[in-house]
């Protein structure tokens, strides 16, 4: 072997604790000059810890190659659905490392920390008008995290109301996220499945049907994820709030509405955004982000503490509201992220925001639009800020799956849609472009995806084995969950 | 405006006034405004308030104004209890800047995600080692909510409906646990002493070093859970596992802990790191994204290479798949925090973590040595300690604190109202490897100032 870099035949073979040597370090330790005192008793101590030893320039040379492996934002168009992967402004990184900000430590009290919690409260507010659901804590770390203050704030609000014995049953559509499920369970309820009718909106008559004094909450994601509005969501808010029950929101597709209604107008009750999504903070391969849950004013008293008040002398604070939850987390959520949210927030103000929701959805119907008859289109309406496509016909005609074609795509330079999601459109291809790709790059998009779709019909097996061009090819999933092989073991690396 | 009329929005924005008509020419639709034909008319538009819009000179003028009114980032300042200023390799948030991996999203696709799937699989790697663990997950939210899966986790494991807190534990931990187990039906007690748990408790949970800053044996904490059928679960500070015995060596079962303060700066608390490792008996009840190692296919590409490659693993856990029945609802954690703290803990490396562990051992014993010697202050004694101690002093505890700050630094945290007979009027102080000596200097003249005052 030759090198090191990225560009060497089995680079994944050698980890970090492959590379070195033994006696090499990254980063020197100041010795202690002063009085030694004497460590603890042996048996409370360990000897050694295996690390990789490597110097520095090793190290940054090896974390190198590895993001040179890796698919950014920044890299090209990543039209993730459901993600939102919109252009992440560097100014937003650059404000939330700011040492006023990045040194602030979180026991501090309230007024060491007043431009901190100036930014939260003035935040909340932002993120209150254009919600129409005033109260907020940023509590939550995700929109997982977020759905769960929800629910179980839904769950609280009923133990009050002395129905959390009888409301066993939250409704959630069958083209939910998983998270949405996943939590209701978390949250100690049972999951009854809404079908989506065939408009792709909720189906109103399942609703109505379900809806009785066993319903804690109906959970809609708003829009949904086949990018379509939920025609009606206001009346149906009303026809669960008749029958004693609650409407959560999910916010995790807010992009496509900003500034254009307001869920506390259409009766929500509760929502999460995730403000790594709308809000454009950095995705982090999967993290950090943020998800602030946003309610009524029937449900504040059961806000996730800390919420963040301002008094009358003017002095920003955390407090815990009066029937709070409790905490979701040992202190007060991913701040670093709310920084760069509100640094966006502040950047584009109501009228970039509309602008973002407005071209966000022209993208999405451009796109739509674009690929017309190249690929089957389940729910054929127009879209909101994503646009959900199948490859049924693909794999029905030509023995091409959606997998193949979402692979192939990467050798055109794109990161593929989200595929095989929602669950209710088979072979999906859900494409959501986002308002920051210029629509050049939505052309290009669409270029490639119709020309895999003529591969598909000429030269299937060019698509079986694809990608053929990414720094590794397809790999054996089957195994890896099989014979897991998941941390560094001595003596592991291949020959 | 004017200029911008027939421009881009903005510069996030591309699409030019020019861009929109040819675009709206092709779907169809006289103007952006029909495009949300679906939403409801009366409700469509509504009068909202935002602050206005700034150029990018007057938002980093604003926010460095903000940032500004945060107390002075340089100033010596003493809390501890639960994060950690700690020195932090240049090269971290160097590497973590690349925007490959800043901009990345949940590697769905691995062929494209070998960067973040890599170093995925080296953080759970790191953090098997330093627990002493087999298995670790990809990461979750932050020590609280981490402990609370790893009670929801025993609960499934052991059938059990109620979970043990050994005190003293970090409170926010323990409330984030009580509302978790209140949404899961289960209950929670805090103990004394281990002697406390039964046949009853799912598991019992103990931090090490404990919430006063104690190093804890947790070796006859395990057996005694363990006696009871219960599960061990630890709470630990990675860093100080540089120095002290790994919780798997000492008979845990599940171990957690707070990886921000490897990571980076304090932030205000987060974006934070929990850290979950388990025995590998516990790997399919684990939550959270699980990396693996595997090989190309052989029909991969046609080149017949089969390459080493790395992939999401175990996903019939997750919530995308199980949906209600999955073993948590994570979905999107806190993956460059992973990221930054393997490499913060690989730069230092095996004689750096130790190295690190015990100048932060010995500058905080250094510190408080100082202060007990000092008339009118007493420094508690619970037993070895690694960097966090109480003080006692010639006022009571709040006062103390005030006259601190009065002086330009910040107190350790009031502990006076905790049942611990050594916190009464105590508070709570932490020395780290990166608290400059000058801090330590200017503390003790302040304490000797006040306690002259007396």
């Amino acid at each position: 072997m030759s090198g090191s870099g990225p560009g060497v035949a089995d680079f994944g073979a050698r980890l970090s604790f492959d590379r070195g040597e033994p006696g090499r370090r990254a980063v020197d330790v100041p010795s202690w000059a002063g009085e030694e005192a004497p460590l603890p008793d042996d048996r409370l101590l360990r000897d050694s810890v295996r690390l990789p030893e490597l110097s520095q320039g090793g190290l940054v040379r090896y974390y190198t190659a590895l993001s040179v492996r890796n698919f950014g934002i920044d890299s090209g168009t990543y039209p993730l659905g459901s993600c939102t992967m919109k252009y992440n402004p560097k100014v937003n990184d650059t404000m939330a490392s700011l040492f006023g900000f990045a040194r602030a430590h979180p026991q501090a009290l309230a007024e060491d920390v007043q431009g901190t919690l100036r930014i939260q409260l003035e935040l909340g507010r932002g993120l209150g008008e254009l919600t129409g659901l005033p109260n907020v804590s940023f509590s939550p770390a995700a929109g997982a995290h977020g759905e769960l203050a929800g629910v179980l704030m839904v769950a609280s609000a009923l133990d009050d109301r002395g129905e959390l014995e009888t409301r066993r049953r939250i409704l959630v559509p069958d083209s939910a996220h998983g998270t949405n499920p996943a939590t209701a369970t978390m949250a100690g309820f049972k999951v009854a499945q809404i079908p989506t009718g065939a408009d792709g909106s909720l189906d109103r008559a399942t609703i109505e049907r379900e809806l009785d004094e066993t319903v804690a909450a109906v959970m809609v994601t708003a829009p949904n994820t086949l990018g379509l509005w939920e025609r009606g969501i206001e009346e149906v808010a009303g026809l669960i709030h008749d029958a004693g029950g609650y409407l959560y929101g999910d916010g995790a597709n807010f992009n496509a509405i900003m500034g254009r209604v307001r869920f506390g107008d259409l009766g929500f009750d509760v929502v999460h955004l995730n403000l790594h999504k709308s809000f454009s903070t950095p995705h982090g391969g999967g993290g950090p982000g943020a998800g602030p849950v946003l309610c009524s004013e029937e449900l504040a008293p059961y806000l996730p503490t800390p919420v963040v008040e301002e008094s009358d002398d003017g002095l920003v604070r955390l407090v815990a509201p009066e029937r709070s939850i409790g905490r979701l987390q040992q202190f007060q959520g991913n701040a670093a992220v709310l920084v760069r949210a509100y640094a966006y927030m502040r950047a584009l103000g109501l009228d970039g925001l509309r602008a973002a929701s407005g071209q966000a959805v022209l993208n999405a119907n451009y796109v739509r639009a674009l690929l017309h008859g190249h690929y089957d289109l389940p729910y054929d309406r127009p879209v909101l800020h994503e646009v959900v496509f199948s490859g049924s016909r693909q794999r029905r005609e030509l023995g091409v799956r959606t997998y193949d074609i979402a692979k192939r795509l990467i050798d055109h330079g794109f990161h593929p849609p989200t595929v095989y999601f929602p669950l209710i459109v088979e072979e999906a291809l859900m494409i959501e472009p986002t308002e920051s790709e210029p629509p050049e790059a939505i052309e290009a998009l669409v270029d490639a995806l119709i020309a895999v779709a003529e591969e598909a019909e000429g030269d299937p097996a060019t698509l079986h084995h694809a990608p053929w061009t990414a720094p590794i090819g397809r790999l054996d999933e089957a195994t890896a969950a099989r014979r897991p092989v998941l941390r560094w073991q001595e003596d592991s690396a291949s020959p | 405006m004017s200029a911008r009329s027939s421009g881009s929005p903005h510069p996030y924005i591309p699409a030019t006034e020019a861009d929109r008509a040819r675009m709206l020419e092709r779907i169809g639709a006289p103007d952006v405004g029909a495009l949300f034909a679906d939403l409801p008319a009366a409700m469509r538009d509504p009068a909202i308030h935002l602050p206005p819009a700034l150029p990018e000179p007057e938002l980093i003028a604003l926010m460095e104004e903000l940032a500004g009114a945060n107390a002075d980032p340089w100033r010596p300042d003493f809390l501890g209890a639960g994060a950690y200023r700690r020195s932090i390799p240049v090269i971290t948030a160097f590497l973590t800047g690349r925007s490959e991996f800043a901009t990345s999203y949940t590697p769905y696709q691995p062929e494209i995600s070998q960067g973040t799937l890599q170093a995925a699989f080296e953080y759970q790697s790191v953090v098997c080692e330093l627990t002493g663990m087999d298995v670790s997950n990809a990461g979750l939210y932050d020590v609280a909510s981490a402990t609370a899966e790893a009670c929801l986790m025993a609960a499934r494991v052991t059938k059990r409906r109620t979970v043990a807190l050994l005190e003293p534990i970090h409170p926010g931990t323990a409330e984030v646990v009580r509302t978790y187990a209140r949404g899961a039906g289960l209950g929670v007690d805090a103990v004394p002493s281990p002697d406390a748990i039964g046949e009853e408790h799912a598991c019992l949970v103990a931090q090490q070093p404990d919430f006063l800053g104690t190093i804890v044996d947790l070796e006859p904490l395990a057996d005694a859970a363990h006696g009871v059928g219960a599960l061990f679960v630890a709470v630990a500070d990675p860093f100080a596992l540089g120095l002290l015995r790994a919780p798997g060596d000492a008979g845990a079962d599940i171990v957690t802990g707070e990886g921000r303060d490897l990571a980076g700066p304090p932030n205000y608390g987060g974006p934070s790191l929990g850290l979950f490792a388990a025995r590998t008996k516990y790997l399919r009840q684990m939550p959270g994204r699980i990396v693996g190692r595997t090989r190309e296919l052989a029909d991969g590409n046609g080149r017949g290479e089969q390459r080493t490659g790395y992939v999401l693993t175990l996903q019939a856990r997750e919530q995308f798949i199980r949906r209600e029945r999955a073993t948590s609802n994570v979905s999107t954690a806190q993956a460059l925090i992973a990221v930054a703290f393997t490499i913060t803990v690989q730069a230092l490396g095996p004689m750096g973590m130790r190295e690190s562990a015990v100048l932060c051992y010995q500058r905080a014993h250094d510190a408080a040595s100082r202060i007990a010697a000092l008339p009118g202050y007493q420094t508690p004694d619970r037993g070895p300690w690694f960097q966090e101690f109480l003080v006692r002093g010639p006022v009571p505890a709040g006062e103390l604190a005030a006259q601190l700050a009065a002086r330009g630094i910040g107190a350790g945290l009031d502990v006076s109202a905790r049942p611990e007979p050594e916190a009464r009027d105590a508070l709570l102080f932490a020395v780290t490897e990166a608290t400059p000596d000058a801090h330590v200097d200017a503390l003790i003249r302040a304490l000797a100032e006040i306690g002259g005052e007396e």
